[in-house]
């Protein structure tokens, strides 16, 4: 379980204040904001990568405000994806088991099983700037899930992506979710994604944050959703 | 009138005028280059590289050369490192200093060497190593300016990678140690291989310190660029002009190298 609590962040003009809030185990969750709302501040603020001003954060129980973004058990998917350009696709997937200094014939068949889940295996040996945006797409979600963290952490994962291409990423994500019984906390604009994937749904909004499960949130937000976020 | 109805003017008036003006730098260039070949032929040439002072210099360049090279980028990589990764106090200022050997002139730095090895600190290192008029004042004074060009070379390279490779690595379970072997170094490859072309093109190109600090004693200190000088002093403008040929050809080697790494650095 995430809790944010009570947390602050304050950068030049931009404020996320007393934000507080709690995501069980296993749950879908879409977090959802205008352009420039915050989401992805949040999103870096839970992976580390970010310091907030005021205010806690547990994962699992335990103060993990001052953890290092490799001891927070979480799988992060950039936005921009950033897969490591001089490394093969193998090397990407298989990177965090390398740092844990998993075993390589255990590394080598994790990378296998990951792979063949999110159907990549035949890309194992070519170089990230040879594939196409959904192969990247995949290979950034195997890196993140390759050492099964318990939260899974997506940064606005479809931009630009054609609609073929994301059902068949919405399928995938929904298996691995199922398969692995992770959190998934997935920041987006579209609405698409979140009928497809989100059990339940985070609003940003005047620098404060809603919960919601997803049927109420179709039944109170979806017009001013529509007329104001997209 | 219809405001749909336009000519457009002849493009050719202003390409020709900018092919003239960047053709002109150009020509200059290679018009200094042809007149040393004019001035020699390939035996002269062979003579000068049989003669045992031009065989030692370019020996004792190759070796100065290389070791400030290898200095240069020991030294650059973890200055470029701080600098382009860390916001800090006074990071303005460390970086106006690392420019101050590129634009204080030569003879400068190599006085400014000379009386730093008559300090104290300097005169202790003295007891144990021979530095002054010694080779390794060579790579000293090479080394100082080579390493600011290569440090500059760093900071192109380092800012070009995004640092969130780095913080993505580190979701990942690495350290910043790790981070840096496993994501930024092979990201930085061709920067890096550039910053120690141009260091080491740079280093073959140094007089001004060397002279003062080193001094231009015939098979001791002598470089190529002070062969170039004790041969025109002799008034052996042959010699001069075949050794003079030779750092061209190194040095134009060097730069088609850093051109075919393919990274736009510089």
């Amino acid at each position: 379980m995430v809790e944010f609590q009570n947390i602050s962040i304050k950068q030049g003009v931009f404020s996320l204040n007393n934000i507080s809030v709690k995501l069980d185990d296993d749950t879908y969750y879409c977090l959802l904001g205008k352009t420039g709302s915050g989401k992805t501040t949040l999103v870096e603020v839970l992976c580390g990568l970010r310091k907030f001003n005021s205010g806690s954060l547990f994962i699992n129980g335990i103060d993990a405000s001052e953890f290092k973004p490799g001891e927070r058990d979480i799988g992060y998917v950039p936005q921009d994806l950033i897969l490591f350009n001089q490394m093969t696709i193998s090397d990407n997937i298989g990177f965090a088991l390398k740092i844990r200094k998993v075993d390589k014939i255990v590394r080598d068949q994790r990378i296998k099983e990951v792979s063949e889940m999110l159907g990549i295996s035949h890309l194992l040996q070519r170089l990230p700037r040879n594939l196409s945006g959904g192969e990247k797409q995949r290979v950034a979600i195997g890196r993140a899930i390759i050492f099964q963290p318990a939260i899974l952490l997506l940064d606005e994962p479809f931009n630009a992506l054609d609609y073929v291409t994301k059902q068949e990423l919405f399928k995938m994500l929904k298996s691995i979710k199922s398969k692995m019984k992770v959190t998934v906390l997935h920041v987006t604009h579209n609405i698409d994604e979140v009928k497809n994937l989100a059990e339940k749904v985070l609003t940003i909004e005047n620098a404060k944050i809603e919960m919601q499960e997803r049927n109420e949130f179709f039944e109170t937000r979806n017009f001013l959703f529509n007329e104001e976020v997209i | 009138m219809s405001l749909a109805k336009h000519k457009v003017g002849s493009d050719l008036p202003f390409i020709l005028i900018m092919a003239v003006i960047a053709s002109t730098y150009i020509l200059l260039i290679l018009a200094m280059i042809a007149s040393d070949l004019s001035f020699t032929n390939s035996s002269q040439i062979f003579l000068a590289l049989k003669s045992p002072e031009i065989q030692y210099s370019i020996k004792l360049s190759l070796f100065t050369c290389t070791v400030s090279m290898v200095l240069s980028i020991i030294f650059s990589i973890p200055i470029a490192y701080f600098l382009t990764r860390y916001k800090f106090k006074g990071s303005k200022f460390i970086d106006a200093i690392i420019d101050i050997p590129i634009i204080l002139p030569p003879l400068i730095i190599g006085l400014s060497l000379l009386i730093l090895f008559q300090t104290g600190v300097g005169k202790f290192i003295e007891q144990y190593v021979s530095i002054t008029y010694a080779i390794p004042s060579i790579i000293i004074a090479q080394f100082v300016v080579a390493c600011a060009f290569s440090v500059r070379t760093m900071m192109v390279t380092f800012n070009q990678i995004p640092k969130r490779m780095e913080s993505v690595a580190m979701t990942l379970g690495a350290n910043k140690r790790e981070a840096f072997w496993y994501i930024l170094i092979p990201e930085a490859k061709n920067g890096i291989f550039t910053a120690a072309s141009l260091a080491w093109a740079r280093a073959l190109g140094e007089f001004g310190p060397i002279l003062l600090f080193s001094g231009a004693t015939r098979m001791k200190t002598e470089v190529l660029p002070t062969t170039v000088f004790l041969e025109m002093s002799i008034g052996n403008i042959e010699a001069a002009v075949a050794v003079s040929l030779i750092m061209i050809g190194a040095s134009f080697v060097v730069l088609m190298l850093v051109r075919y790494m393919g990274e736009s650095v510089f």
